[in-house]
């Protein structure tokens, strides 16, 4: 980690801190809350697609494994939140290198199909099995998850709550990314020949961070049941999976930060657009939130065509020169070429 | 009871010839854009659904003849695709495989999301293309439209095979999907063969699209399923094969039409589903290619 | 210790790319401590030998023996961990790490933290990081770059990456180091800088083995020089032997 980065750490936490009593009420912390899960989930994606390279279409899968996990083992088998949590993490670690290790051995993007494939499957099987899963109908009462004893009831608690784990999840990324398997992978992405003639096994590290990531989702999963403490297969669907990746890529894949940016910033899209449908209803447009699936393509599809390397670079870089210009600027010219 | 069970199987075997037949040419579709440009296009599934829907529109809504309705929605998806290689993958400057998917995954976005505009999301009746009375056979029925779909597949790879091998400009694509460099110091020019496999490709999803939704009734999200089976017919037969797609495909839709009949209903898609994650991991060559010559695939 | 002081054995490699044979019945022996250069026409088949050595391609036929082992079938990263470093033709640098991140990388064979201790301690509070940064910078003090070390090593002039591929590749320790056409692309006064970068390597007593078309520096550097063609040996001995050969002098001069 870079000084920059314990910068954006600050910011981070200062508007984790600030921003429910900017929104005020539990209708946008409960927003707030969602866009945790789905940083959480995106950092873990993150890992896998700007630092390894590879692209994962399933990752909804995972955060369906983590919350069916705790559902069932909180309300079924009377497991803690904490350790229904764990074992789902477990078993999301170990389908990934299930799925992962004949897929990531081979060259290219075999693992974008197989974890699709792998995520419908997951979503049948949540519909179908209806004796394990409650099929359509779900699971009902999952409790709410507690801290050393205090309970997490209320929206606010559990806001900063999920927001800590984006924290710290954010952070042992960050050190992983700052050490030998973390740059190892980084040269994966520069010269996969050259990173494995310095001794990187290449197919090794690929296949650990998938399986990382496939953690972080599940515990975002998990995390996501303890607070509406009823799920169903709908949010689990391919769809799920799509939208991860567009947060990421939106956002920016080469940067931890950007899948951080990507992620609020799409999870707060919808209520944006709901803002957005009342004047475009004035001249005439009517506004579902239905349509919104064109507006994240049209989104990803700009970012990708105009921006590819995300709003984090192209943020940076804009920052970068507006910097550079007030450099000028304080020098006394401002339109000289240095 | 003897009876019943072979007349069972044959049934089923029908049904699934009939679904294969749709998936083989969606892998037909995903092979002819993966030779031209190594990138597996996620708005393949799309292109069903679009020629799909556009056909329901211009028979039941417009009513149009069928002929003329099933060239101008053939032809109407082909500009999409079209139009979707000249704005989204021609203009992208050094691009990486990654970035190429993530932009078909993006437009595939784009269009699920028109196509519940404009169609809403309910499923869509269409009439069958002929009248004719369901044939019996040893007790089992087939659809006309059954004939249909296997007849046009039929249509579709033989014009495949007299394109690729007969014209100058089948040769010239297939000499693009061998080695581009050496295709482009032959005078070919590379980019519009891309521009080509994109049209072809959306045209033959067309087709598939419009002779199935008589049978199975089109809504906006059977994209991505329908996506998913062609590319694992397409995984099957070897990536980039598309006469190993054909056998693949009419493969898988038995093995589904056979497992939703025998074991279950429910988890008919997941078995398809797993059947292409057993071959990607077992022989990622295909079934018909070598595993070797799959690892030094670009994709 | 391997018998008679040969670090590397090739005996009868052959490799043929369908139909075409790159090597013939390759034979030689690479002794330890030594500089030995493979030179030869383009197409002669030298890169194939290293891309061989390394484990990027495997023969069709033949042995090579490293250190009284059998380098058959082994992956790269396998290969490196052996003790076979080595540069590439056209320079493979991670160009959006810095300068001494490169480096750092060719120090993941020798540092041991796994992927949870990693993600637990921040890396300022781990004692590994702090060994590998200060490996890394003495290797790049070795190449001359320890003044580069924080600049993306992307922007570096051609001349500076290839000293930085070499400073990765010593990172690993290699016992055998094989450079391909290090001094390629370089001007004179570059060219000169690497035959004498080439001779502190062995003076750390590393075998070096490189493919070159400069012949000045071949014939200034080299302990050996084996002369291939067409995917054959066509002679072995001392610069100046080499260079009096007629087959040679043939081959070069094509009749």
């Amino acid at each position: 980690m870079h000084a920059k980065d314990y910068i954006g750490f600050s910011i981070l936490i200062g508007m984790v801190l600030v921003m429910p009593h900017l929104v005020g009420n539990d209708y946008y912390v409960g927003v707030l809350v969602f866009a945790a899960f789905n940083c959480l989930a995106c950092i873990g994606l993150c890992l896998l697609m700007g630092y390894a390279g590879q692209i994962s279409l399933g990752h909804g899968a995972f955060i369906a494994i983590g919350a069916y996990a705790s559902g069932l083992l909180t309300t079924k088998m009377g497991w803690s939140p904490w350790t229904a949590m764990a074992a789902g993490a477990f078993l999301a670690m170990a389908i990934a290198f299930i799925v992962g290790i004949p897929t990531l051995r081979l060259k290219g993007h075999y693992l974008a199909m197989a974890t699709l494939g792998f995520a419908s499957i997951v979503h049948i099987v949540a519909v179908a099995a209806v004796d394990l899963t409650g099929g359509p109908a779900g699971v009902l009462g999952i409790p709410r998850i507690g801290l050393f004893g205090f309970s997490l009831d209320s929206d606010i608690q559990y806001y900063y709550f999920a927001w800590t784990a984006v924290v710290i999840g954010l952070y042992l990324a960050f050190n992983i990314i700052d050490s030998r398997i973390g740059r190892g992978l980084r040269a994966i992405h520069g010269s996969e020949d050259a990173a494995s003639a310095a001794g990187v096994n290449t197919s090794v590290y690929k296949i650990q961070v998938f399986a990382l990531s496939a953690v972080y989702a599940s515990v975002s999963g998990s995390l996501y049941a303890y607070y509406v403490n009823y799920i169903d297969p709908g949010p689990f669907d391919v769809m799920h999976s799509i939208l991860l990746v567009t947060m990421v890529a939106v956002g920016g894949l080469r940067h931890l930060w950007g899948a951080v940016i990507g992620a609020l910033l799409l999870s707060l899209l919808p209520e944006m657009l709901s803002f957005a449908a009342a004047p475009l209803q004035a001249i005439g447009i009517e506004y579902k939130p239905d349509y919104d699936i064109i507006v994240y393509g049209t989104i990803l599809l700009l970012i990708m065509l105009f921006l590819p390397e995300g709003l984090f670079a192209g943020l940076a870089a804009g920052c970068k020169s507006a910097w550079n210009l007030f450099k000028k600027i304080l020098k006394g010219r401002p339109f000289v070429r240095e | 009871m003897e009876t019943g069970l072979i007349t069972d199987l044959l049934q089923f075997l029908f049904m699934g010839i009939q679904r294969g037949a749709i998936y083989a040419m969606v892998a037909i579709g995903f092979n002819m854009i993966y030779n031209s440009t190594g990138i597996i296009n996620f708005a393949q599934g799309e292109f069903v659904v679009l020629g799909g829907l556009m056909m329901v529109s211009l028979t039941m809504s417009l009513k149009l003849s069928l002929v003329f309705a099933f060239l101008m929605s053939v032809a109407f998806v082909t500009v999409v695709g079209i139009l979707m290689e000249r704005l989204t993958i021609n203009p992208v400057r050094r691009p990486t495989v990654l970035r190429l998917i993530i932009i078909t995954i993006a437009v595939s976005m784009l269009f699920k999301g028109s196509a519940m505009c404009f169609w809403g999301k309910g499923s869509h009746y269409m009439h069958h293309f002929t009248d004719a009375p369901p044939l019996e056979v040893m007790g089992a029925t087939i659809l006309p439209q059954s004939l249909w779909v296997i007849g046009i597949l039929a249509l579709v790879v033989i014009g495949y095979v007299m394109f690729f091998n007969w014209t100058m400009t089948g040769k010239c694509m297939r000499a693009c999907a061998i080695n581009r460099d050496a295709a482009r110091l032959a005078g070919i020019n590379d980019r519009r063969m891309v521009m080509l496999s994109f049209a072809l490709s959306a045209a033959i999803g067309a087709v598939a699209g419009i002779i199935i939704t008589p049978i199975i009734q089109m809504d906006y999200a059977r994209g991505a399923l329908l996506g998913l089976k062609g590319f694992g017919a397409a995984v099957i037969g070897g990536l980039g094969n598309s006469m190993g797609a054909v056998a693949a495909g009419l493969l898988l839709g038995i093995i589904e039409a056979l497992s939703g009949g025998f074991i279950s209903s429910h988890y008919m898609d997941a078995i398809a589903l797993l059947v292409m994650l057993g071959v990607l991991f077992v022989r990622p060559g295909g079934l018909f290619g070598s595993s070797e010559e799959v690892r030094l695939k670009e994709f | 210790m391997y018998g008679n002081n040969q670090i590397l054995k090739l005996e009868k490699l052959r490799k043929v790319f369908g139909g075409v044979v790159a090597l013939d019945d390759l034979s030689f022996e690479v002794g330890t401590e030594t500089i030995t250069s493979v030179i030869g026409p383009n197409g002669a088949g030298k890169t194939t030998v290293f891309n061989l050595l390394s484990g990027y391609l495997q023969p069709t036929k033949g042995a090579m023996i490293y250190k009284d082992r059998s380098l058959q079938g082994e992956k790269p990263y396998k290969i490196a961990s052996l003790g076979i470093g080595r540069t590439f033709q056209n320079v493979q640098i991670f160009p959006d790490m810095t300068v001494l991140e490169n480096v750092m990388v060719g120090r993941h064979l020798r540092s041991r933290t796994g992927m949870l201790f990693s993600a637990l301690i921040p890396s300022f509070l781990r004692p590994e990081e702090k060994r590998i940064r200060e490996d890394a910078v003495r290797c790049l003090a070795f190449v001359g770059l320890e003044h580069a070390a924080d600049t993306p090593a992307g922007s570096l002039p051609l001349g500076n990456q290839r000293m930085l591929e070499i400073a990765r590749a010593m990172a690993i320790e290699p016992d055998l180091l094989l450079l391909d056409e290090p001094a390629s692309g370089l001007n004179s006064r570059e060219t000169i800088a690497m035959g004498e970068l080439i001779n502190r390597i062995r003076e750390k007593r590393v075998t070096v083995m490189l493919v070159e078309h400069d012949m000045e520096l071949v014939m200034e550097i080299s302990d050996r020089v084996a002369v291939m063609n067409f995917g054959r040996l066509i002679a072995e001995g001392t610069p100046r032997e080499v260079q009096e050969n007629q087959e040679v002098i043939s081959a070069y001069l094509g009749e």
